[in-house]
């Protein structure tokens, strides 16, 4: 019975075929490739790859370029998870146990979906729109003139002081609304026994938050940050519509600075070994934070 | 946690009872703080429309922030036609449709085996397809444009639908699978018992029950391709293949144009996915969730 029950499942692997070649062809060998470009020198097309051991990383790990392009990524994940998930739980919070609530199931939902919005756009699009409301002559501005703070009035994307803090106003605008759906929908699930427990012992809504919503959102809080920290390691268009990295490379990120060497500069191996950094910060991070996730779980 | 189960917590929130009295002014002045942030979020959108229909003349004479005092569509027609805006659209459309049912049928197939048939090593596979999402694509996207030279297929719409195909099955066959794990064993023994073979017990009791989810899942795939960039700017290179994002994109070094242009461009490179939001909200802000928590 045993063996006729291992041949019957053995037929299913048949089902894997097409999606496997696939995840092989498109992901494994191209992964595998870059790595080995990574040790080549190479200016793409027919001219053969010369062998060049490690020296692209030698090259890079001194290139000042790519070390701002780090810090940079520490301000992104800053713009990307920290900022979004504290602005997330709390409106998630006020949405779920105040205006729901006070007022209404459609009220909370109205004001869940606005806030998603940003998320949805193409990051192009969000970008022509930003970049023309951060225009020297655009929006914000104009606004400062208008209320007679001319002073304030910068170029905001063409500063190198500013530029990172415009690029980072604008991630956070994009960012909160996943932080807050994941929230809700968390929330969910929290019994409502809870809070109202909470509240005939005169607990203030910030210890509400505090020692209900947070430790309750736990499992979602490490998703979301996960999720969120991975794409600030690979933040690209949002940059490339911006301000293509400058002024004077002071936005550029490791994910831009590795598209201008594939294809603007043809230092293909150069490139490659940036991708492959970046793929080995991610996947490092990416285990960290599940081995932490499974140690929480556990400890529960 | 499966569609099912989020569809439940929905039920559950939806019930959740009133709790705190209604009390005093205090709630009038939290819902305003809230109002003045979703305006916050929205102006963008505002903005864009206010000034997109303005002509050049009124909007330096008023400002970007003045009610149009004229009624203009050049800008809108202008932008439409220099980028074909149309062939965009059409581009978009089909790329993130077939990307999206590709995907789908790849990640059901995958699924099929792991979480109906319990295949050895299934679960080691669905580790390994986690690579697919967390492998920066730049990673990726070199000696895939290689191979794709080498074939014939750069500059081509199939390589683009192919990559994210592929790519996208990853999630899908995670949530799938934990789906089909659940799966009732008694309708899969008494399709078998009436003879069904396993594909016909795929598509005529699995995917039926499922329809719901695999709609969701497509959704999801549709939007995901539709704001993909990286890719695409790289493989499409001729005007005639260009996504609306990579259209947008490509866009950026304009911004010192006429203002009103640069509004009409980004107004209607937001509409489609406005549009589609407003058709498809409950589904989309239901499935990031289930997304996020399996």
């Amino acid at each position: 019975m045993d063996k006729s029950q291992n041949a019957g499942r053995a037929g299913y692997y048949l089902y894997m075929i097409p999606g496997m070649l696939g995840f092989i062809l498109v992901v494994l060998v191209p992964l595998i490739a870059n790595f080995a470009i990574s040790f080549t020198t190479w200016k793409g097309g027919n001219i053969a790859p010369r062998y060049v051991g490690i020296e692209n990383y030698q090259r890079l790990l001194a290139d000042t370029v790519f070390w701002s392009s780090i810090q940079h990524t520490v301000l992104f994940i800053i713009s990307m998870t920290i900022v979004p998930i504290l602005l997330g739980l709390v409106l998630a919070a006020v949405l779920f146990d105040y205006i729901s609530a006070q007022f209404s199931e459609t009220w909370s939902s109205f004001f869940r979906a606005g806030f998603y919005l940003p998320q949805i756009l193409p990051l192009t699009a969000a970008g022509v729109l930003w970049a023309w409301i951060l225009n020297p002559v655009g929006i914000i501005n104009a606004v400062l003139k208008g209320i007679g703070l001319d002073f304030l009035a910068k170029n905001w994307l063409g500063d190198a002081s500013f530029a990172l803090w415009a690029v980072s106003a604008v991630i956070v605008w994009v960012q909160v609304g996943y932080c807050l759906v994941v929230f809700m929908s968390g929330l969910a699930r929290v019994d409502p026994s809870l809070y109202e427990a909470a509240e005939l012992d005169n607990a203030s809504w910030f210890g509400r938050f505090r020692y209900i919503t947070i430790p309750m959102l736990m499992p979602e809080i490490f998703v979301v940050a996960l999720t969120t920290l991975i794409a600030a390691l690979k933040v690209f268009a949002p940059i490339y519509v911006l301000t293509s990295g400058g002024p004077d490379n002071a936005t550029t990120v490791p994910s831009y600075l590795s598209y201008y060497h594939f294809f603007t500069t043809n230092r293909v191996g150069y490139a490659a070994a940036i991708a492959t950094l970046q793929t080995v910060m991610t996947i490092v991070l990416g285990i960290a934070f599940l081995r932490m996730q499974s140690k929480q779980e556990g400890g529960r | 946690m499966t569609t099912t189960a989020s569809l439940s917590t929905e039920v559950v929130s939806d019930m959740h009872v009133h709790h705190g009295q209604k009390k005093g002014f205090a709630r009038w002045i939290v819902l305003a703080i809230l109002l003045v942030f979703l305006a916050a979020t929205l102006f963008p959108f505002l903005l864009a429309a206010l000034n997109a229909i303005k002509t050049p003349a009124d909007y330096a004479a008023n400002g970007p922030l003045a009610l149009p005092h004229s009624f203009d569509l050049t800008a809108l027609q202008n932008f439409w036609t220099t980028v074909d805006f149309t062939r965009k659209l059409f581009n978009s459309i089909l790329i993130s449709g077939c990307t999206a049912i590709l995907a789908v049928v790849l990640s059901l197939l995958n699924a099929y085996a792991i979480g109906i048939g319990r295949v050895r090593g299934g679960k080691a596979l669905l580790v390994v397809l986690l690579i697919s999402i967390m492998a920066p694509q730049e990673a990726l996207v070199y000696p895939l444009y290689y191979m794709a030279k080498q074939i014939g297929l750069f500059d081509s719409m199939l390589a683009v639908i192919l990559i994210f195909g592929v790519l996208h099955t990853a999630f899908g066959t995670y949530l799938l699978s934990s789906v089909l794990t659940t799966f009732p064993r008694e309708i899969i023994e008494a399709a078998l018992i009436d003879n069904a073979s396993r594909w016909q017990i795929l598509w005529k009791v699995i995917v039926p029950v499922l329809r719901p989810t695999l709609a969701v899942l497509a959704t999801f795939f549709f939007i995901w391709t539709w704001n993909e960039f990286l890719i695409p700017l790289v493989f499409l290179v001729s005007n005639n293949n260009q996504t609306v994002s990579v259209a947008m994109g490509v866009l950026s070094g304009a911004n010192t144009q006429d203002p009103t242009a640069i509004a009409a461009a980004s107004l209607l490179g937001v509409t489609p996915t406005v549009i589609f939001f407003l058709i498809f909200q409950r589904t989309l802000t239901r499935g990031v969730a289930v997304g996020a928590v399996k």
